[in-house]
This record gives structure tokens, C-alpha cells and sequence, in this order.
């Protein structure tokens, strides 16, 4: 039974040499990383990266160098998270345009983050991470009950309107809450558009561990997640409790999408454009799929945030910027290259 | 008598009882306007008797209320009612002719165009006044042209034109949230105030620089209506019935287009009227005729009660654009479970 299954599966996803892929994007990873710590207002040579790194030097190039550390790692957190996130809402919709950010998965977390700000004087991450959950799985249902409206269920392009119109309607009930709040609005415009810039270790630690279950519960899914790309009948001929693999999986993603904005903010895009650039190189099986993503997607959000630093110089410029500057076009070329007929 | 009646005799009296109800329902919302916009002017602090207001309205010199009711109070109902209308056909064309009630042009695009260049405008020029106005339409006018050129080639334009405008959308929004965050308090402010749609500064020139287009667009609009009911047949058999596609869509666009910016210029973005004036009216007069003008007047009626609740129904006063996008969500749920239970499509 396994045998023929695999070889079905096998068939549906071809796959291109993924371990080298996968090596190859830690390298890219790990030069990221550098280029993180590197860049900014003060550039750094390498040799002062490292010692920054292993000794305890009080130079002024150290302090800069190590400054950068709870953003990198912050940066790198985030871009997995939403890659992952990303790959398995594209699944579960079976939606190439499916994105937390265009989905308004976000705009439900910033919400309620907002509601939980405002009214319940929420001031602490542990709280900004419950609102943002919540608001997350409530965006996401919300959406999705949207977006199945009329004929012919949740196609794309209905999902993607409901998500634009949810953002709309969710960032305009926050403006209701937060206009007459002037401190709260002060505070809140910072966190509206997506940065690693404010960084702190202690709260990407306390994070960790629901990103760490999240992930989990996707990675676990991944074999699922395969046999529903045949199509849910075939799927469930196979053995596969395809509305219990899709509530699961959805679960998993929304997780991580909640708790990525509790930390960084809303960040659009990420979960758009890394699941298909690495679909081109390993191919649409999940097990490589999604590993290849969440380097990717740190790789990524590490580079545009290092971009944004160099660019704003000597402010910066926030990396929800610089995703949304980068990933709108590969939106547009995944609308226009897909046939009209299947929009 | 009836037993005798022909087929074709009973569908043209049910036709004509939906004609006649759809007409009773518009003069229905054009008596509510009227009453509406003549208790706009009147309510308020101070309160001022019909017969005041009447007499400013006349010309007459009445102390106090020539000021408050001529002055502020006029020019601010004058712009809700036309930057309404405008919202309104301008929303109810792109639904009609995309066929697709969730595609309005404040949701795929256009009003964002103009949001970020009149935030621009503002924080990074420091501009204000007929600077940020003009800004916003050219960017409105340019952001709609450079979306419809990305998806009018092939088939399926209508899909697409939704889809390409939600990712500008994205993007300018990103943009727009950048802005914000550099803005200095006092450009803050203003800038919110835009981006929150707000009558608070109407002006007669205000008022001149929407009712202008309006004169001139809202009339075209209505000779295509025709066009456009075929249009929402289906591409293929609008083009069986003889309507230039491509050409029709394309003036529909700019109309509809123009009708947005001039309207957004002049308050900043009303969200939600344009997407909630054109299932409201269809709903209220069925699919009989053109929904063009009940469309026009509901959207009106939103901007004008909307600005009132706004301004008296809270503790605070709220722009009329926060008021009105707070019923996005709550009209959304009401779509939802109406399709649920008419178990019809959208």
C-alpha cells in the first residue's frame, strides 16, 4: 500500500535534486546573516564580526555588530514562519495566490491586537501574542467564509477580494478604536507596518515555542498535504481525512501567522513569493517543500531587511516596506502568467 | 379575464408592477435625501427652525445662521451629497461590470493610488489644499490606467483587473503605512485626516472641484448604462448583442475612474460607500432598469447620515470615513448570511 502510494505521490510531485537546494540555501542563509550583522549605519568588516561575535570587546564596532543580533534572529524567525505558513495556506486553499498578508490574516491579528491595546490594557507580549492569535484564526475564518460565497466556492480570486475587503474593513474598525487614542496611536503606528527594527530577544524567545507548534503541525502535514494536491476525492480515495488534514494544517499556519505579526507586525508577501520560487527548484513535494521554504523565507526577510537599512541610510526603511515593494510585482506576474480562465 | 390572459401578457404586468415599484422606491430615496439633507443643515449646535434655514437658503440675512448654516454647515451637506453619488455610481459600474459585488474601486486600487500621493503630497512635500487634491486625482487617474494596462491583454480581463488591482493595492498601501510612520506629528495629523475621509474642511471650493466632474460624468455614465446592463450579461453575449467591448469598458473605466478621484480629492477616501451603494440599491429595486441612479442616491444617503452620526452620535466626533468603514464589516456579515439563506450567488 505504502509502495503504490508513494509512487503515485511520487508521480504527481516531481523533485529536482532538493538536498543540494537545501544546502545551498543555508549557504545563502548563513552569507545573510553576515550581510545582516555587517550592514547598517556603521559597515563592519568580517574579522570585526567576529570578534564581536566571540569576544566580549567594548569597541564601538562591537556594540553596532551585536545590536544587530535580536534583529537578525528576529528576521530570521519571521521569514520561516511565514514562508511555512505560506506553502501550507497555498495547499489547503490550493490557491497560488494564498498569503497571510493578502488573505487579511494579518489585518485580523493587528485588530484585535488594537481591540486588546485599547480595552483591556494589553501592554505585554504575552498578551499581544493571545489578541494576535485570536484575531488571526478569527480573520481567517472570516475570510474564508467570505470568499466561499456564491457559485463555484473559493475560487482565487474571490479568497483574494475577501481578503482585500477584509483588511479594509478590519484596518477601518482600528482606526475607529485607536482615533480618539492618541497615546495608543502613537505606538500603534510603529507596529502597523511590518519591522524587525524593534527587536528583543526575550520576546522572540517567548515566542519560539508556539512557532515551534506551529511549524511542527505543518511539517507533520506535509505528506497530507501531497495527496490533497490530487484533488480531494482522489484523496480521500487514498485514505486521507482530507477536512481533517485542511482543518489541521490551516490551524498550523494560522499559528504561525498570528504569532509572526505579534512579533514583527503585519508582513505581506514573504508567504507569496517563497513557496513559488521554491517550487521551481524542489519541486511541489512538501517534505522538501517546506524545509526549502523556511530557509528561503529567513533568507529572504534578512536580506530585505538589510536592504532596508542600506537604502534608508541613515534611517531605515521597514522591511514590511520592502517585501511589499519586492512581492507586489511577483503577485502581478503570478496573476498574469496564470490562463484568465482558471482566475 | 385573467384565465383568458396570454403568457406574454402576465410577464409584461409583472415587468411593469416591477417598474412601477422600482420607480415608487426611487422617488422613495430621493424624498428621504431631501429630508435628510434639509435636516443636516438645520440640526446641530445651535439648533435652527426650517423656517431659518429656508430663509438662508433664500438669500435672506437671518444673524447667526446665515454664518453657521450658509457658510459651514451648507458646503459640508452639498459635498456629502455629490462625493456620495460619485462613490456611488462609481462603485455600482465597477460591480456591474466586473459582476462582482466585492469589486469596488476602493478595494482594487484606484482610491489607494490617490491615498499615497496625497500622503506624499502632505509628509514628504508638505504640500496641502489644491496641491494633495490634484495630487490624488492624477495618482487615482494614473493608478487605475497602469492597472488596467497590466490586465487588458487576453481573455478574462474582468478576473484579472480585480487581481492585478489588489496587488497595487498591497503595495501602495505598504507605502502609504511608511509614510505614517516618518510623518511628523503635525503632518500626522493631516495625514490622517485624509486617509480617514473627513468633511471637516468643506469648502465651496472643495465642493466646486467634485460637483464639476460630476456635472459632466455622472450624465455620460448614464447614456452607457445601457451598455453596461449588457455587459453584465456575459462578454460573449454582449458582444452577440452588439456592444464594442473593449471600447465600452474602457470609457466605463475612465468614467468610473474620474468619478472616484475627483470624489476622493476632494474628502479623502469614504470607504465602503462605493462598495455598499450598489448591492443596497439593487436589493431595494431589484434588477429592473438601471441601478445608475437609485445607486447615485443611496450613496448620498451614506455619506449625509453617516457624517451626522459621526459628528453627533458619539462622544467623539468621528470622521464620516471612519463611520462608514466600520459598516464594512458588519455589511459583509449581512452579504454572508443573506447568500446563506437565499442560497442564490452574490
Amino acid at each position: 500500500m505504502t509502495t503504490t502510494l508513494e509512487a503515485i505521490v511520487g508521480d504527481a510531485v516531481k523533485t529536482r535534486r532538493p538536498p543540494w537546494w537545501l544546502l545551498l540555501g543555508l549557504l545563502a542563509l548563513v552569507a545573510a546573516v553576515f550581510l545582516s550583522v555587517a550592514f547598517g549605519a556603521r559597515v563592519v568588516s568580517l574579522g570585526e564580526v567576529w570578534t564581536a561575535l566571540t569576544t566580549d570587546s567594548e569597541s564601538v564596532t562591537s556594540a553596532a555588530v551585536r545590536s544587530r543580533v535580536p534583529r537578525t534572529i528576529l528576521a530570521i524567525v519571521v521569514g520561516a514562519a511565514l514562508a511555512v505558513a505560506g506553502v501550507v495556506l497555498q495547499a489547503v486553499t490550493r490557491n497560488p495566490l494564498a498569503d497571510p498578508f493578502i488573505l487579511g490574516i494579518n489585518s485580523g491579528a493587528s485588530l484585535l491586537v488594537v481591540i486588546g491595546i485599547a480595552f483591556f490594557g494589553a501592554a505585554t507580549m504575552p498578551l499581544y501574542i493571545v489578541f494576535a492569535l485570536a484575531g488571526a484564526a478569527l480573520a481567517a475564518v472570516f475570510v474564508y467564509a467570505v470568499g466561499s460565497l456564491g457559485v463555484g466556492g473559493p475560487t482565487p480570486l474571490k479568497l483574494a477580494l475577501a481578503g482585500a475587503i477584509t483588511t479594509a474593513a478590519f484596518t477601518s474598525l482600528s482606526s475607529a478604536i485607536l482615533l480618539p487614542r492618541i497615546d495608543v496611536m502613537r505606538v500603534f503606528r510603529f507596529w502597523q507596518v511590518g519591522s524587525v527594527g524593534r527587536a528583543e530577544n526575550s520576546d522572540t524567545l517567548l515566542v519560539l515555542p508556539i512557532l515551534l507548534v506551529g511549524t511542527v503541525i505543518c511539517a507533520l502535514s506535509a505528506r497530507s498535504l501531497n495527496i490533497l494536491a490530487l484533488g480531494d476525492e482522489a484523496a480521500a480515495g487514498l485514505g486521507v481525512h482530507v477536512t481533517r488534514v485542511r482543518l489541521g494544517a490551516a490551524g498550523g499556519a494560522i499559528i504561525l501567522c498570528g504569532a509572526a505579526t505579534a512579533l514583527a507586525g503585519p508582513i505581506g508577501f514573504v508567504g507569496l513569493i517563497v513557496p513559488h520560487l521554491c517550487r521551481q527548484l524542489v519541486g511541489a513535494d512538501h517534505r522538501w517543500l517546506l524545509p526549502m521554504s523556511a530557509i528561503a523565507g529567513a533568507t529572504l526577510l534578512t536580506l530585505a531587511d538589510v536592504v532596508g537599512r542600506v537604502l534608508g541610510r541613515p534611517d531605515e526603511i521597514d522591511v514590511g516596506v520592502v517585501t511589499a515593494l519586492i512581492g507586489a510585482p511577483v503577485f502581478l506576474w503570478v496573476v498574469l502568467r496564470r490562463s484568465g480562465s482558471r482566475a | 379575464m385573467s384565465a383568458n390572459r396570454t403568457a406574454s401578457e402576465t410577464v409584461r404586468a409583472v415587468r411593469l408592477r416591477g417598474a412601477r415599484r422600482a420607480r415608487l422606491i426611487v422617488a422613495g430615496l430621493a424624498i428621504a435625501l431631501v429630508a435628510l439633507f434639509a435636516g443636516s443643515l438645520a440640526f446641530g449646535d445651535p439648533v435652527y427652525s426650517p423656517a431659518d434655514v429656508w430663509r438662508v437658503l433664500t438669500g435672506q440675512f437671518v444673524p447667526g445662521a446665515s454664518f453657521i448654516v450658509g457658510e459651514l454647515r451648507l458646503p459640508r451637506s452639498v459635498l456629502a451629497v455629490v462625493a456620495g453619488a460619485c462613490f456611488g455610481l462609481a462603485g455600482v459600474t465597477f460591480q456591474t461590470m466586473l459582476r462582482n459585488p466585492l469589486a469596488s474601486p476602493d478595494i482594487i486600487g484606484i482610491t489607494n493610488g490617490a491615498n499615497a500621493a496625497a500622503l506624499f503630497a502632505i509628509v514628504v512635500l508638505g504640500a496641502s489644499g489644491l496641491v494633495v487634491s490634484l495630487g490624488a486625482v492624477v495618482a487615482g487617474v494614473a493608478t487605475a490606467a497602469l492597472i488596467y494596462a497590466l490586465a487588458s491583454s487576453g481573455a478574462a480581463v474582468g478576473a484579472r483587473l480585480i487581481l492585478v488591482g489588489i496587488g497595487i493595492a498591497a503595495m501602495l498601501n505598504s507605502v502609504t503605512a511608511y509614510l505614517l510612520v516618518y510623518a511628523n506629528e503635525f503632518d500626522l495629523q493631516r495625514a490622517m485626516r485624509w486617509l480617514n475621509g473627513s468633511l471637516n474642511l468643506a469648502t465651496w471650493d472643495g465642493v466646486a472641484l467634485v460637483a464639476v466632474p460630476f456635472v459632466v460624468l455622472a450624465p455620460a455614465l448614464l447614456l452607457l448604462s445601457r451598455r453596461l446592463s449588457l455587459l453584465r450579461l456575459g462578454e460573449d453575449l454582449a458582444a452577440g448583442l452588439g456592444v464594442p467591448i473593449e471600447p465600452t469598458r474602457r470609457l466605463l473605466v475612465l468614467v468610473a475612474v474620474g468619478l472616484a478621484a475627483f470624489a476622493t480629492a476632494a474628502t479623502g477616501p469614504i470607504l465602503f460607500v462605493a462598495f455598499m451603494a450598489g448591492p443596497i440599491a439593487t436589493r431595494l429595486v431589484g434588477h429592473r432598469g438601471s441601478p445608475m441612479v437609485p445607486s447615485a442616491l443611496v450613496g448620498a444617503l451614506l455619506v449625509l447620515a453617516a457624517d451626522l452620526l459621526g459628528q453627533y452620535a458619539f462622544g467623539t466626533r468621528y470622521p464620516v470615513g471612519v463611520v462608514t468603514g466600520a459598516l464594512g464589516a458588519p455589511f459583509l456579515i449581512y452579504l454572508l448570511i443573506r447568500t446563506q439563506r437565499t442560497g442564490g450567488s452574490l
